[in-house]
């Protein structure tokens, strides 16, 4: 068995922007606008995974750029272009969720966890294949909400990782914290995630059934009645 | 249902994290394997945990809402250098 591969990692920006930067680092403002147009899809899509409120992910998006834009010149490209750029909107997203909560932990002390909690609960062995699921609404509101009920450190973790297509150490990078403690997060976070879209799948199978069994019931009725009135 | 683990299963958790990222060694992709193939329970879970990474992976971003972009392009002072949409 292999790991999971999707094409998603293609999607992070390898072609490098040091040209566009310079431009931009120089004043030149149409290099900038090409920087955001390159970059507001992902730092919006960040966002929206990061707060659950949508002003609230519009407001990262331009704190973002504005900051950005302000701090262009200390960008030394020491990393990339992406990898700055995502501390900047990741630090923006965690900034606003913590203004709004007494102070959460540190992004880097150890998870406290018991280790049962690691442990699976729901055994279903959901029958919907990705392309499925992907084509239906509710499975995608239903994905959204389960990120959006992780913790927040966890979020941050997965958010790169999973739905950025991040590698590990650029996640690391990113955040600031060590490749181990991002592999733990994430590993915490799927392992949440598959616990919530397993009760979700849970639910609507036992639906449908109940569904069919009330379709079927109906439908002997009806064969029933037909028989009584021949 | 309770997922009733034994020390097996618990040893598969630990390794779970770099098997699912096709980063662990040869022998313990084997091991998990032979115990996958063993214990239905962690078979389900490893298969709907891969799924779930999937699906993640394999959703499309979210679209920045017209109206966002002409917000953002307007803070930022870019009327005039970004292409209309």
């Amino acid at each position: 068995m292999s790991s999971v591969t999707t094409g998603r990692d293609a999607r992070i920006p390898r072609n490098d922007d040091s040209d566009l930067v310079r431009a931009a680092q120089h004043g030149d403002q149409r290099a900038f606008a090409q920087l955001v147009e390159k970059y507001e899809a992902r730092v919006y899509n960040l966002a929206r995974k990061m707060m659950r409120d949508p002003q609230d992910a519009e407001d990262v998006l331009q704190e973002t750029f504005l900051s950005v834009f302000r701090h262009l010149n200390d960008f030394q490209g020491d990393s990339s272009f992406s990898t700055w750029l995502y501390r900047i909107a990741t630090n923006a997203a965690l900034m606003k969720l913590r203004a709004r909560k007494p102070p959460p932990l540190s992004l880097d002390e150890p998870f406290e966890s018991d280790g049962d909690e690691m442990m699976p609960r729901e055994i279903v062995d959901w029958g919907i294949t990705p392309e499925e699921a992907l084509l239906n609404d509710e499975v995608r509101a239903q994905m959204d909400a389960a990120v959006a009920a992780l913790p927040e450190s966890l979020r941050a973790v997965f958010v790169l990782r999973d739905i950025e297509g991040l590698s590990v150490q650029e996640t690391a990078d990113v955040l600031g914290i060590s490749v181990p403690n991002v592999k733990t997060r994430l590993h915490r976070a799927r392992l949440m995630l598959r616990e919530s879209l397993s009760v979700y799948f849970k639910g609507r199978r036992t639906s449908d059934e109940g569904q069919r069994t009330k379709d079927e019931n109906r439908s002997s009725v009806i064969r029933h009645r037909s028989e009584v009135s021949q | 249902m309770k997922h009733e683990h034994n020390d097996l299963c618990a040893q598969l958790q630990a390794q779970l994290p770099d098997y699912l990222d096709g980063e662990a060694r040869a022998e313990v992709c084997r091991a998990i394997e032979a115990h996958l193939a063993e214990c239905e329970d962690c078979r389900i879970v490893v298969d709907t945990l891969k799924k779930t990474i999937t699906l993640y992976r394999a959703a499309p971003r979210d679209a920045v809402p017209r109206d966002v972009h002409a917000r953002l392009v307007r803070v930022l002072n870019l009327d005039d250098f970004t292409s209309s949409r």
